[in-house]
C-alpha cells in the first residue's frame, strides 16, 4: 500500500475484476492466481482464451503459469533488478510512451539514468533468467496498449517489498497504462478486508478514509467528530508491537480475530512476546494458538452472524448479511468494543453496523461519503464515491491524473534478500498458501470435506534437489532454518525450481513459520516471508 | 447506420450483429425456453429445448447457438415448435433415472419445471439400460450420471467458465458420459472442487454431498452476502433453514464473480455451526486455565486492567490489531476506541502491505 500510495497518490488496486477478461495483455507478477485468488484467475484464464497475450513472472511454475504464451521463472527477491532490466530494453529502444511520461509524471530522469545500469546481461544474471527471454518480454509488453499489471504477495512479502511495488509502478508509468481501462497496477488482496481495514484506519499513521494522525487539521477534524482530545504522534506498527512485548514497554495487547501464533515470522519469538505481555485480550470465534495465551477472550459473531461490510481488492464496498443467530452468548466485534468504551467512560451512539457506517464513516471519510447502506442493496459502489449522486469509481487515475497529480518515478536499485542461501543452508525457501485452505485453518479446518483434499504440509521441492536428496515424493524430511525446523512429507513437484523449498502456514505442524526470518520492509514493515535460507535432510 | 431488424412473433424489432436469436428474444422480453444454454459459455445447441421456427430454414433451428439475421422471421411458439419442445423433453426424461420424490434438485430442476409447463405425464418411450452407480467417492461433489441429461452445461462450466478443464464428454452414444481425463475419480483428476459444474447442472446429476438431506430447495430463504476468503469479495447466496447454513451458491451476473465461486466460498461456510465455536467469555483464572464468565465480569474486568496500566505506563503501553476478515464497522470501533478512548495510535492489522 505504501509503494503505491507514494507513486500514485493512492494505495489501492488501480482497476476492476469485469477488466480483468478484456484486457489484452495481462503481466502477472508474484501472484499464484489460481490458488489464492482463484475467481481472479478464471478470468484471467478467459482472456486469454479470448486471445488475450500473459506473461507469467515467478519462481515457480504456477497455475496460471500453466495458461501464459510466456513464463518468465525469475530468482526469488530479484524483482526489482528484472524490472529495471525490462525498463532499461524499453527506453534504450525508445519504446516507452514519452507523451504520457512528459504530461503526467515526474522523475524520468533519474529512473532513466538508474534503469541505465541495470543492462540486459546484469539484470538476466540477477533474475537467472537468459538476456534473450528479457529482451523479448520488455519487447512484449511494450506492444500492446493498454498493459495490465497484476501482483500479489510475491511482490510485497521482501524486505525491499515497497520498492517491488515502486518498480511495477514504474514500468507501468513508462509504458502509459495507468489510468485506463484494462491497464493500471492491481494488488490482489490476500484478505476479504485488507482494502477495509486500511480504509478504516486500523493503521497507526492514519484516522479512516486515509486521513493523516500528524495532520492537525484532520486529528481536529476527529477531535470534533468524537468529542475527545486525540493522541499527536504516529503509533506503533506490529513489528513494534512485537519488539515492544519482547522488551517490556508494551504492556497490554488486544489481538481481534487474529492467529499471530501461527502467522507470524518466528513462531518461537512471536509465542515468547505473547507470553511476556502482561495482559492479552482476544477477539475471537474459536480457540486458537493465540488465545492460549489470552487473560481475557471474548466470544465474537462470526461471518454471517452480523450485519455489515466489507472492502474488497477493487475498493468494493459491499454488503455482508447476517443469516443466521451467534451460538451462546457470543457478540459482534463492534459491539464488544463499544462496551468496552462506555466502561472507560465514552458513551457511543451508533447501535449497529448501519449506524456505525451511515452515521460516521461515511461522514468521516471523503471519499466513501456517497456510500450509504440503502445504496449497497445489489453490486454495492467503489471508492471514490464522494457523493450520494455519485456511482463510484472502476478506474483511478483516468487518463493519467493521478491522485496525487503527477505519477512518482522512483529510481531504485536491486538488493537481495535480508538472508540468502549460503553453506549451511543452501535452500530457498518461499512461503504462500495453498487452494484448499485459508491461512491457520481456524476455519477452512472445521469445514466439511476441505481437510480431506489436504490434511497435512508439506515441503515442496524440485525433481534436481530431491535426486539429489535422495529423497521420494512422501518421504518424511527435516527442514531447518537458523530460527527452527519442522519435520514434514516432501512433496516432489515439477512446479518448484531447484534450489527453492516451498511451504504454507495452514497447519500448526509442519508450519513454514518455525523457519521463515522476522525481517521487515522498512517502510511497510511487512514480514519477508518470501526467501529466507534453510537447509533439507531426509528424516 | 440503420441497425439490421428480424420479425419475431410477428413483430419488428432492432439487434446488434452478432447477437443469437435467443439473445435478441431476451433483449426484447420474448421467453424461450432453456436448457442447456449457459450465459457467458459457447453454446452447445445441444438439449434442442430452446428450438424455433424460422421461415425458410430446412428444420427448427436452435436459437442459443443460431446467429439472429437481418429480414429473419421467427416464431418461437409454433405448433412445430411446441410439439418437438415436448418431444424432446419426453426424451430427456426417458434417458435417466429421473424420479424426483428423493431428488436433492426437487422444486429447483429445470427439467421437471418444462415436464410441468409442457403437460408431461406419461413417458411413452422404454427406459435406457445404462444404468451408473452414484459416484459419492470425493469429500464434496455426488455425481449421478443416471440423472445426467448429457446438456453439457458442467462441461461449458468448467471450460468455458473457470477455465479448468477438468471434465469433458466420454464414450459414445448410449454410454455417453461426462468424464474427467481417464474417466478417473475427481480427486484423482484436474478437478479443483470449485464446484462451478454443481452450479450449472439443471437437473439432480452433481449435487452439494454436505447439502443431502438438509433441506428441500423450497424451505430455504436465501440471504445473499460476501465471502469471507481472499480479497476478490465474491458474491453469494446463503440457504438458511432453521438457523443453519445448508448450502452456498454463486450470485448470478453480481459483480466482480459474475456467477463464479472457488472451493473456499462455495464450500468453506459450515465452520461457523462447528461445535467448538467460543459461546461464553473467558477469564484466565490463577491455575493458568480459562473459565466462563459473564459478558459484565469479562467486560468490567478488561476495562479495569486497561485503566490501571494506561494509568501507570500511559496510554502508548497499549496496543491493538484488527481484523483484516471481519466487517468494516468492526475495524472502524476498534481504531475508535485505541485514539479517542484509550488514547493511543498503536492500532495495526495484520496485512498492512
Amino acid at each position: 500500500m505504501a509503494g503505491l500510495a507514494a507513486s500514485f497518490g493512492s494505495g489501492a488496486m488501480t482497476n476492476s475484476f469485469a477488466e480483468f477478461d478484456q484486457a489484452k495483455l495481462l503481466l502477472v507478477i508474484g501472484s499464484n492466481t489460481t490458488e489464492a485468488h482463484p475467481v481472479a484467475g478464471a478470468f484471467i484464464k478467459r482472456a486469454v482464451q479470448k486471445g488475450a497475450q500473459l506473461i507469467v513472472v515467478d519462481p515457480r511454475f504456477t497455475g496460471i503459469a500453466e495458461h501464459a504464451q510466456t513464463f518468465v521463472p525469475i530468482k526469488v527477491g530479484s524483482d526489482v533488478a528484472f524490472l529495471n532490466g525490462l525498463m532499461h530494453v524499453i527506453i534504450k529502444e525508445n519504446l516507452q510512451d514519452q507523451a504520457y511520461v512528459d504530461a503526467h509524471t515526474t522523475g524520468f530522469n533519474e529512473l532513466k539514468a538508474k534503469v541505465a545500469e541495470y543492462t540486459p546481461k546484469k539484470a538476466a544474471k540477477i533474475a537467472g533468467i537468459s538476456e534473450e527471454l528479457l529482451v523479448r518480454v520488455a519487447r512484449q509488453v511494450a506492444s500492446v496498449k493498454p498493459a495490465m499489471l497484476i501482483y500479489t504477495l510475491g511482490i510485497t512479502e521482501h524486505t525491499c517489498g515497497v520498492n517491488n511495488v515502486r518498480s511495477c509502478a514504474n514500468l507501468q508509468m513508462l509504458l502509459g497504462n495507468v489510468g485506463y481501462d484494462c491497464g493500471g497496477v492491481n494488488p490482489l488482496r490476500g484478505q476479504n478486508n485488507v482494502q477495509g481495514a486500511c480504509d478504516m484506519g486500523a493503521l497507526p499513521n492514519v484516522y479512516p478514509g486515509y486521513q493523516k494522525v500528524e495532520d492537525k487539521a484532520a486529528r481536529a477534524k476527529f477531535e470534533e467528530a468524537w468529542g475527545v482530545k486525540l493522541p499527536k504522534k504516529n503509533g506503533l506498527m506490529m513489528p513494534q508491537m512485537f519488539e515492544g512485548m519482547a522488551d517490556g514497554s508494551i504492556k497490554a495487547l488486544w489481538v481481534f480475530g487474529e492467529n499471530l501464533a501461527n502467522t507470524e515470522p518466528d513462531i518461537r519469538h512471536v509465542e515468547h512476546c505473547l507470553e511476556s505481555v502482561e495482559f492479552l485480550i482476544c477477539n475471537d470465534i474459536f480457540p486458537t494458538e493465540t488465545t492460549r495465551f489470552a487473560d481475557v477472550i471474548f466470544p465474537a459473531a462470526a461471518w454471517s452472524e452480523d450485519d455489515g461490510t466489507f472492502s474488497n481488492s477493487e475498493r468494493r464496498v459491499q454488503r455482508v448479511r447476517k443469516a443466521v443467530e451467534p451460538p451462546g452468548e457470543a457478540k459482534p466485534n463492534w459491539w464488544i468494543f463499544r462496551e468496552v468504551a462506555a466502561r472507560l467512560g465514552k458513551e457511543w451512539k451508533s447501535k449497529s453496523g448501519q449506524e456505525i457506517w451511515d452515521k460516521e464513516v461515511s461522514k468521516l471519510a471523503p471519499a466513501l461519503g456517497g456510500i450509504k447502506y440503502s445504496r449497497l442493496e445489489n453490486d454495492g459502489l467503489q471508492w471514490p464515491c464522494p457523493d450520494t449522486k455519485h456511482s463510484g469509481t472502476t478506474c483511478l487515475h483516468k487518463d493519467g491524473c493521478f491522485t496525487c497529480g503527477m505519477g512518482n518515478f522512483q529510481a531504485l536499485d536491486w538488493t537481495p534478500p535480508a538472508e540468502v542461501p549460503d553453506k549451511k543452508y543452501p535452500l530457498v525457501l518461499s512461503t504462500g498458501r495453498r487452494l484448499y485452505h485459508y491461512h491457520t485453518r481456524t476455519q477452512t479446518g472445521r469445514c466439511g470435506g476441505l481437510n480431506d483434499l489436504l490434511g497435512q504440509e508439506t515441503a515442496d521441492i524440485s525433481l534436481a534437489d530431491a535426486a539429489l536428496l535422495g529423497v521420494a515424493d512422501g518421504d518424511l524430511v527435516r527442514v531447518s532454518s537458523r530460527r527452527g525446523q519442522v519435520v514434514v512429507k516432501a512433496k516432489v513437484t515439477p512446479q518448484v525450481p531447484q534450489g527453492m523449498v516451498w511451504m504454507a502456514f495452514h497447519f500448526r505442524e509442519g508450519n513454514a513459520n518455525w523457519l521463515t526470518n522476522p525481517v521487515y520492509d522498512p517502510i511497510s514493515l511487512t514480514a519477508e516471508y518470501k526467501a529466507c535460507a534453510v537447509k533439507v535432510e531426509k528424516a | 447506420m440503420a441497425k439490421p431488424t428480424l420479425t419475431l412473433n410477428g413483430k419488428v424489432v432492432e439487434f446488434e450483429p452478432g447477437q443469437t436469436i435467443l439473445q435478441v428474444a431476451q433483449a426484447v422480453g420474448v421467453e424461450i425456453p432453456t436448457l442447456c444454454y449457459l450465459k457467458d459459455a459457447t453454446p452447445t445447441g445441444a438439449c434442442r429445448i430452446c428450438l424455433v421456427e424460422v421461415k425458410g430454414a430446412r428444420t427448427l433451428v436452435a436459437s442459443c447457438a443460431m446467429p439472429a439475421g437481418n429480414g429473419m422471421e421467427i416464431q418461437t411458439d409454433s405448433q412445430a415448435v411446441h410439439t418437438s419442445r415436448r418431444l424432446n423433453i419426453e426424451l430427456l426424461l426417458a434417458s435417466g433415472s429421473h424420479n424426483c420424490l428423493t431428488c436433492e434438485k426437487n422444486g429447483d430442476c429445470k427439467l421437471q419445471a418444462l415436464a410441468y409447463r409442457y403437460g408431461i405425464t406419461d413417458i411413452r418411450f422404454a427406459g435406457q439400460t445404462q444404468q451408473y452407480p452414484k459416484d459419492e467417492s470425493n469429500p464434496l461433489i455426488v455425481r449421478d450420471f443416471s440423472r445426467c441429461i448429457l446438456c453439457g452445461r458442467c462441461v461449458q462450466a468448467c471450460n468455458d467458465l473457470q477455465v479448468n478443464r477438468a471434465i469433458g464428454y466420454g464414450y459414445r452414444g448410449a454410454a455417453s458420459k461426462i468424464v474427467t481425463t481417464g474417466d478417473r475419480p475427481y480427486q484423482e483428476s484436474d478437478c479443483v472442487f470449485c464446484g462451478q459444474c454443481v452450479e450449472a447442472c439443471p437437473v439432480g446429476a452433481l449435487t452439494e454431498k454436505k447439502a443431502v438431506g438438509l433441506a428441500r430447495s423450497w424451505e430455504t430463504k436465501q440471504v445473499r452476502t460476501t465471502c469471507p476468503y481472499c480479497g476478490v469479495g465474491c458474491q453469494m447466496w446463503l440457504h438458511v433453514k432453521d438457523g443453519r447454513v445448508v448450502k452456498v451458491t454463486a450470485v448470478e451476473d453480481a459483480q466482480p464473480n459474475r456467477g463464479m465461486l472457488c472451493v473456499k466460498g462455495r464450500f468453506g461456510y459450515d465452520f461457523i455451526h462447528s461445535p467448538e465455536r467460543l459461546t461464553t467469555p473467558l477469564i484466565k483464572g490463577e491455575d493458568g486455565q480459562h473459565h466462563p464468565a459473564t459478558w459484565d465480569q469479562a467486560l468490567d474486568f478488561v476495562a479495569k486492567r486497561l485503566k490501571e496500566i494506561k494509568k501507570k505506563h500511559g496510554a502508548d503501553a497499549i496496543a491493538g490489531v484488527s481484523c483484516a476478515r471481519s466487517i468494516n464497522e468492526d475495524s472502524y470501533n476498534m481504531q475508535k476506541l485505541f485514539r479517542g478512548v484509550i488514547g493511543t495510535n498503536n492500532i495495526d492489522h495484520c496485512a498492512r502491505t
